[in-house]
């Protein structure tokens, strides 16, 4: 049954010095906020630009700032997120706006590169294929933290990323966690390293703004302190 | 903020646990004790336990401070490079001097 109510929707236009352009949209039964975004777009307004792929949660593409939360849009009901009949949706935090709804990633992603987000295979085709028990301690703590969908809402919820440009951020720590516990990974010192130095792990303050938005559920900041006791341990041992 | 200065900071301020306890309990005591100045610098002067008890604290206060107050200066302030060294090392060695300072005067006979 569609509900016959309508709410008012603000809507970032433009780059960093724009503004909010309020739409009348009508509510419609499990509408999400993407749906929201997407009904202002195809009916009011095709210059509006934003991002979605998936629209089920997998893509991480669609995150956005809802009533001051960074949030996943495609999976927030906005019967959960209308206030007296209002919402505001605006580009995620920390990055810069390209047009609209759409921010620049271009240096979130630059991040998981220098955190060396990429594993660093050790062998050929040749070796044989390690065995990696399910119930492995370094395998657990990876499986804690392995199911993140590069979103980026945690790395606009953090302050320190805010204050510090130079700080790798909850989201890509995460990911260096996941290889800092895989045995079969051959880059360990030099990703240790780059944890290490100078906005780095240890510039992170535990403020937990990442775990409390983090769509999946996920503890950033709890790698994190795993990240910090590892390479303080390899820097007290003389192994940076 | 990096591993060594992460270290330092932290080893700092588990060193000041124990002597900022005890510097309270001697203010107390000197308090309520009833110790004149007199009283207190006839124990102080040429005492090498209290040269060390404060010698510590005061080091490992300027040490822990100035790499708050280096990333302090950086989040809130915006300085980087070598503007936040200076000022980390400046406000550390500051803090040192104030207080050996403040150590030669009631130490030295
Ligand atoms: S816990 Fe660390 S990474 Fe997470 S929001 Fe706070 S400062 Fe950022
Ligand atoms: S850790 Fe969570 S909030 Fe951060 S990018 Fe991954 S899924 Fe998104
Ligand atoms: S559209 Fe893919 S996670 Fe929302």
């Amino acid at each position: 049954m569609a509900m016959a109510m309508a709410i008012e929707v603000s809507i970032w236009r433009g780059r960093a010095n724009g503004r909010y352009q309020t739409f009348t949209v009508p509510l419609d039964q499990s509408q999400t906020v993407l749906d929201v975004v997407t009904w202002v777009q195809r009916k009011l307004d095709p210059t509006l630009a934003y991002r979605f792929a998936c629209r089920v949660g997998m893509c991480g593409s669609c995150a956005m700032t809802v009533n001051g939360r960074p949030r996943w849009t495609c999976r927030t009901h906005i019967s959960k997120v209308v206030e007296a009949g209002r919402v505001e949706i605006g580009p995620l935090a920390n990055m810069p706006i390209i047009k609209d709804l759409v921010c620049d990633m271009a240096e979130f992603f630059a991040k998981w590169q220098r955190a060396k987000g990429a594993f660093a295979p050790g062998k050929s085709r040749h070796d044989p294929i390690e065995r990696i028990s399910p119930a492995a301690a370094e395998r657990v703590a990876a499986d804690a933290a392995i199911e993140c969908i590069n979103c980026a809402v945690c790395y606009a919820a953090c302050d320190t990323v805010r204050w510090n440009e130079n700080y790798l951020g909850p989201a890509a720590l995460n990911r260096a966690w996941t290889l800092v516990n895989d045995v079969r990974d051959a880059g360990q010192r030099e990703r240790l390293a780059a944890l290490a130095a100078d906005g780095g792990c240890h510039a992170c303050h535990s403020h937990h703004s990442c775990q409390e938005h983090c769509p999946k559920a996920l503890s950033p900041v709890r790698s994190i302190a795993g990240l910090k006791r590892r390479s303080l341990e390899a820097y007290v041992r003389g192994e940076l | 903020m990096n591993v060594r200065l992460y270290l330092l900071q932290r080893a700092t301020a588990a060193i000041m646990v124990p002597l900022v306890l005890g510097h309270l309990a001697v203010i107390y005591y000197a308090t309520r004790g009833g110790l004149t100045a007199a009283d207190i610098l006839a124990r102080t002067r040429g005492s090498i336990g209290w040269g060390a008890f404060y010698g510590l604290f005061v080091l490992a206060a300027a040490i822990h401070g100035a790499i708050g107050v280096r990333t302090i200066a950086s989040e809130w302030a915006g300085l980087r490079g070598g503007k936040l060294d200076l000022l980390m090392w400046s406000f550390g060695l500051t803090l040192a001097a104030l207080g050996l300072r403040a150590m030669a005067a009631v130490l030295l006979p």
